[in-house]
């Protein structure tokens, strides 16, 4: 990819669900190896400092800002990304809920937000509004005042 | 960002030589959280990083009798969501449970808070108060640093050019003791502290007098401070609104902070006062179960 | 442009919520946004940026960056074209091609801290970043000016010495004063001078940024034959060919913009950055360039909105009714002049019906980035200074801040403070809807110990704009309709430009496929802002639905051999006159064209000179700790004129995200500037936006009074909710305290202050 780059790593990796065999610069991080080795743009940058949750992405269970993690450290690990969520049956009920409720404006911060409330339904289908907003609150938007967002959460949630 | 090298070696002392061999141009890589942000802004121009979380032990997380070892690569999540640990250190999950957002929690850890050594860092004030010791590795040996020695300044700490932190070490606290953490931010997540303040007490059977008592304020000075004649104010005095007053008031004279974006010197130091107050009764309150 | 139109009621489309036509891809991540363009050897660029606010470049030295394994080339002021100093009005603000171009590349002289003086494309994006600093600048630091106190001193640092200020039309040089305005009707001072009861208070605002999540970006290819080809994050395609053509001394018709996606604007995704500077890399390097900024520059460079200092004095007769009102602004234009006090001097009385009024503002140069549109801008500036003042004059005299709103209301025929008269407002309604509301009636409850509540309320006011659209829509053979309209889509706009076309051709809105279309496949259209897409292209799209049933009216006849005249269109379907019972569906019709003179096609397109204006009350909760000063809004409602909610779902939302960013700049947001003009704060984490968790539901009151000047009584809605959260919010908090404030932020710090 680059010309001067130190040596890359040999990464093998499962990204929805997919097996992928990778060469990665040291210092590329997991959002560019996504989407400038991959393609998967659906992850977003906004800040490269982890403080807006757009590049949100679930490795092993756990969310994570891919801005804040190298993509070397994703060898022998499970990734999944907004581009995983659908299936060939249909949308995640959270996507359709998010499309229901008009909880995106702009879209940018969407990925993000949907791979994190995700992440909090799959380990605990019924939370309070407060569980919602404060697991949430490491994702940004600007567009909506997150009332929607909240809501579609919600509705998801038993 | 200046290209470096990713290496992931699975022992301390792989590590170790992987550091001494690039002397100040390489750093351990834990959560990344700091690292990275700091490498992308070229604060730290870097060779290699030197990923610590294929080493076992830095990644272990034991409570046992003789209290709680902390592997310096342990995520926030795995602290508090630990529930031994919840139950037995409560002063010290409020500190992981506010670092960043969910996100930065499934990967930053009071390892890299206290190595990151920010004045704000909101892990390490609740190890000062528990007098907590970081355990450190070199090409000689381990070594051992009570955490209210590690840092020394705004990102600067005890460590030299080829050390690594392997583990912190937290005694088990006696019968009826109790601790807390909380800082103050102007958002409710997400943010830097203003001010933070660890409270730990130590209370008698009765459970009416401090025995001891050991209070750490975070944002308020260059590091991370133990404000000793605070916490030391309170061995032997009854528990009421007059002693832990004066106990704040003696917080607040420990703080030496700066104005800056963040907050001014007076409103930081009322609230080191106010949340010195707050966190002695929360920890008397969990002392007392 | 000016019709007028009978509200109707009985809407088959219009008012119903369907799912937005591009969610699909935007749930999905399939939806491409600036930095996701993709194109055969893409290369990236980045800038090389400046570290002072105010400096003379001595010298550049690329040489090094040029030999780094991996550029492809490199540009410094010296490589963008010289363009004259000429003003270009591009809808939401006007633009110096001289000026414009220096702002994006320094030329001899830096204006702001982050100011481009190189940049650099190379093969990848880390390439190009560590190639950026090989390059050596050396700078003969000048003094900075950061307020407009400091800028309009004798002995201020001048920033533009070439530019020739307007001092109520005097030409003024040697100065950072680009402009001072007036606007003066009535007996102000003998108004005053007899006025029962008068306040007089100064405010101050920092000033702050939009904040949308998705960076400014540009991919660019400059081809052979000098054609360029944009790809790019706007809130205009048309608007940003304008801007790049200008800045690259080229004609419109060299460049060819596709708007894509676009994560957030607010107004300040409607100046260029990158594009032009990726074009001219582009031809440099004969291979398309990508340029996506990091965040830091988002916030250094980029369009904020002013900074403000305000003295507003009013005066009121013994009855409670406003009688006179001064006012004196000073805003921040950043590096360029353009602070926006035309709007400001627009908005600031609009709520009232005051016979004596003045307001002179003046637009100060400082060492900042160049302000941009924000959501009504220049508006929450004066709405903060004249809700507060209102509230105040209230306090003193015992009345009621509601009751005063509602005896001074403005109403059709009210004079604006810029001398315009109002036609059919909806300032009462939106009042009494108030006066109604959940909210309003409910108790604020107790406060656990150790914490206040208050409750606050204040109007807000935009006069929305018409301006340019266009709108082309064609059958497909099944019934449904292809729109191709030229309004980038913010935020689900596309679903309500298809909803005005459903609503008039009978059919539903999914049978409508809008696409967003780039400068080569529709006619020109201004920006997405200042609350003018759905109600102008809109509009648009309503004339090309009608265009679209004449032709069909054509096909019809040939059908049934009769005359045109004699075909009737209702509710999706034809008929004629002369025989009733003679009937064919838009789709069935559509099915058959091909026999009847093949594609059936319309265009629509609208310059429109007046929208409508758009009124709020927002009614803020807030309960404070007394002991750290920390504020938490607890229940907060948005109460708006909206005219007729097309797609009631995102006037909602237009309500609850403007809400919250005026939060936001209410309690916590502010460029916080060093002595040496470095934003100390330039990052999301100390930026401090609200988060979720800072926040309650934001309850809605959709009051609607059609708006006459649009089919449909469309009034924008955007702009207007962003106005009244910062007075509310000081008001709530003179509430619970008893103290006021005057300055923003009102965080924490500010609120202990208070209390002392």
């Amino acid at each position: 990819m680059t010309t001067n780059s130190p040596s890359k790593v040999h990464v093998t990796t499962t990204i929805n669900g997919q097996q992928h065999e990778l060469l990665v610069p040291g210092y590329m991080s997991l959002l560019d190896t996504l989407r400038e080795l991959i393609g998967l743009t659906g992850t977003k940058e906004g800040c490269l400092d982890g403080n807006c949750g757009a590049c949100t992405v679930n490795i092993d269970g756990r969310i994570v800002d891919s801005c804040l993690v190298l993509g070397a450290e994703v060898n022998g690990k499970e990734v999944n990304t907004v581009e995983g969520m659908a299936t060939p049956e249909g949308l995640h009920p959270l996507q359709q809920a998010f499309l229901e409720e008009a909880a995106l404006q702009c879209g940018i911060c969407t990925p993000g937000f949907l791979v994190a409330a995700k992440g909090l339904l799959d380990n605990e289908p019924s939370p309070t509004e407060g569980r919602i907003r404060h697991w949430l609150a490491g994702n940004l938007c600007r567009c909506t005042g997150y009332d929607k967002i909240v809501r579609a959460v919600q509705k998801v949630s038993d | 960002m200046h290209p470096f090298a990713y290496v992931a070696p699975s022992t301390v002392a792989e590590a170790v030589a992987e550091l001494n061999k690039h002397g100040d141009r390489a750093r351990p890589l834990a959560g990344g959280t700091d690292l990275l942000v700091k490498a992308r802004a070229n604060v730290w121009e870097l060779d290699a990083v030197v990923d610590i979380k294929n080493i076992p032990e830095l990644m272990t997380l034991t409570v046992n009798g003789s209290g709680l070892s902390i592997g310096a690569g342990v995520p926030c999540y795995q602290v508090y969501d630990n529930s031994e640990v919840a139950a037995q250190y409560p002063g010290i999950v409020d500190g992981a449970s506010i670092i960043g957002g969910i996100q930065v929690q499934s990967r930053a850890g009071l390892g890299g808070n206290l190595c990151n050594a920010a004045p704000s860092g909101d892990g390490i004030p609740s190890l000062i108060a528990h007098s907590a010791v970081a355990v450190i590795a070199n090409a000689s040996g381990t070594r051992e640093v009570a955490v209210e020695d590690f840092c020394t300044g705004p990102s600067r700490t005890v460590l030299e050019s080829g050390d690594l932190l392997v583990s912190i070490e937290v005694p088990k606290p006696a019968a009826n003791t109790g601790a807390a953490y909380t800082r103050f931010i102007p958002r409710n997540e997400m943010d830097i502290a203003v001010a933070g303040v660890a409270a730990f007490v130590q209370l008698d059977a009765s459970g009416k007098n401090f025995e001891s008592a050991r209070i750490a304020l975070a944002s308020v000075g260059p590091t991370p401070i133990l404000a000793s004649a605070a916490g030391d104010s309170l061995a032997g005095k009854p528990v009421n609104d007059e002693t832990i007053a004066a106990a704040a008031a003696l917080a607040k004279d420990a703080a030496t902070p700066i104005t800056d974006m963040r907050g001014t010197v007076e409103q930081r130091k009322q609230l080191v006062e106010v949340l010195t107050g707050r966190m002695i009764n929360k920890a008397v309150e969990r002392a007392r179960g | 442009m000016v019709a007028t139109f009978e509200p109707k009621t009985d809407y088959k489309v219009v008012g119903t919520r369907p799912i937005r036509h591009d969610g699909y891809d935007k749930v999905t991540g399939r939806a491409i946004y600036g930095a996701d363009v993709k194109l055969p050897g893409l290369i990236w660029a980045v800038c090389v940026r400046s570290p002072h606010a105010h400096a003379n470049i001595k010298s550049i030295d690329t040489s090094a960056a040029e030999a780094h394994e991996g550029v492809f080339a490199v540009i410094t002021g010296a490589d963008m074209p010289k363009a004259e100093s000429k003003l270009v009005d591009l809808g939401e603000g006007n633009i110096n091609f001289k000026w414009a171009s220096n702002k994006l590349m320094a030329d001899d002289k830096v204006l702001y801290r982050g100011h481009p003086v190189a940049a650099i494309a190379a093969i990848d994006r880390y390439t190009a970043e560590e190639a950026a600093r090989k390059v050596v600048v050396e700078y003969e630091v000048l003094p900075s000016v950061t307020n407009v106190i400091d800028a309009l001193k004798d002995d201020a640092p001048v920033i533009l010495p070439d530019m020739v200020g307007d001092d109520l039309g005097e030409d003024v040089t040697n100065t950072n004063m680009a402009a001072h305005v007036r606007h003066e009707f009535g007996d102000v001072a003998g108004a005053m001078a007899s006025a029962a009861h008068t306040v007089e208070r100064e405010y101050n605002m920092q000033m702050v940024h939009q904040g949308y999540i998705e960076p400014q970006n540009a991919t660019a290819t400059w081809d052979e034959e000098d054609r360029i080809k944009i790809w790019t994050s706007t809130q205009g395609a048309f608007p940003a060919r304008t801007q790049i053509a200008g800045i690259l001394q080229v004609d419109v018709s060299r460049v060819k913009v596709t708007p894509t996606e676009i994560g957030g604007g607010f107004g300040g995704k409607i100046p260029v950055y990158f594009e032009p500077l990726a074009a001219i890399l582009s031809k440099k390097s004969q291979r398309p360039v990508k340029m996506v900024m990091e965040r830091t520059a988002v916030f250094e460079t980029t369009g904020p909105t002013p900074g403000a200092r305000m003295i507003i004095k009013l005066g009121a007769d013994a009855n409670g009714k406003l009688t006179a009102a001064t006012a004196d602004i000073w805003f921040e234009a950043g590096a360029n002049p353009g602070a926006f006090i035309g709007p400001a001097a627009m908005c600031i009385y609009a709520p009232y019906e005051i016979p004596n009024t003045r307001i002179d503002g003046w637009d100060v140069l400082v060492n900042k980035p160049k302000v941009a549109p924000y959501r009504a801008p220049g508006s929450p500036q004066v709405a903060f200074a004249m809700e507060s003042a209102v509230n105040e004059l209230c306090e003193n005299a015992g009345w009621d801040p509601l009751n005063f709103r509602i005896d001074n209301a403005s109403k059709e025929g009210t004079r604006r403070g810029d001398g315009v008269l109002f036609s059919k407002i909806g300032m009462q309604e939106v009042l009494e809807a108030t006066k109604e509301s959940a909210h309003w009636n409910a108790p604020i409850g107790d406060a656990p110990e150790g914490k206040v509540r208050g409750r606050g309320i204040a109007n807000g006011y935009w006069f929305n704009i018409g301006l340019k659209s266009s709108a082309n829509l064609a059958v497909n053979s099944d019934g449904t309709v292809q729109l191709t309209e030229g309004s980038t889509d913010i935020g689900g706009s596309r679903t309500s430009m298809a909803m005005h076309v459903a609503e008039v051709l009978g059919i539903g809105a999914h049978d409508v496929r809008p696409t967003v279309g780039d400068t080569e496949s529709v006619g020109y259209t201004d920006v997405t802002g200042g609350s003018r897409t759905t109600y102008a292209t809109g509009y648009a799209c309503w004339i090309a639905a009608n265009n679209l049933v004449d032709v069909l009216k054509e096909r019809v006849a040939v059908l049934w051999d009769i005359d045109k005249d004699d075909v009737e269109f209702n509710d999706g379907s034809f008929s004629s006159k002369a025989e009733a019972q003679k009937t064919i569906g838009f789709k069935e019709l559509a099915g058959k064209l091909d026999d009847l003179g093949g594609p059936a096609n319309s265009t629509g397109s609208v310059d429109l000179e007046s929208a409508g204006d758009g009124f709020g009350l927002h009614i803020a909760d807030i309960e404070i700790d007394l002991a750290t000063g920390k504020s938490d809004i607890i229940r907060y409602t948005a109460v708006q004129d909206v005219g007729t909610a097309i797609h009631p779902a995102y006037v909602e939302g237009q309500l609850q995200g403007g809400s919250v960013q005026g939060i936001g700049w209410a309690l916590n947001e502010e460029y916080y500037m060093q002595d040496d003009g470095k934003m100390a704060n330039s990052s999301f984490l100390d930026y401090r936006m609200p988060t979720t968790l800072d926040l309650p539901m934001i309850e809605t009151v959709l009051v609607e009074v059609p708006n006459p000047l649009h089919p449909y009584g469309v009034r924008g809605v955007g702009e207007t909710p962003i106005c009244p959260p910062i007075p509310a919010i000081a008001n709530a908090i003179n509430d619970a305290l008893g103290k006021r404030l005057y300055n923003t932020p009102m965080n924490a710090g500010s609120i202990l202050k208070a209390l002392k």
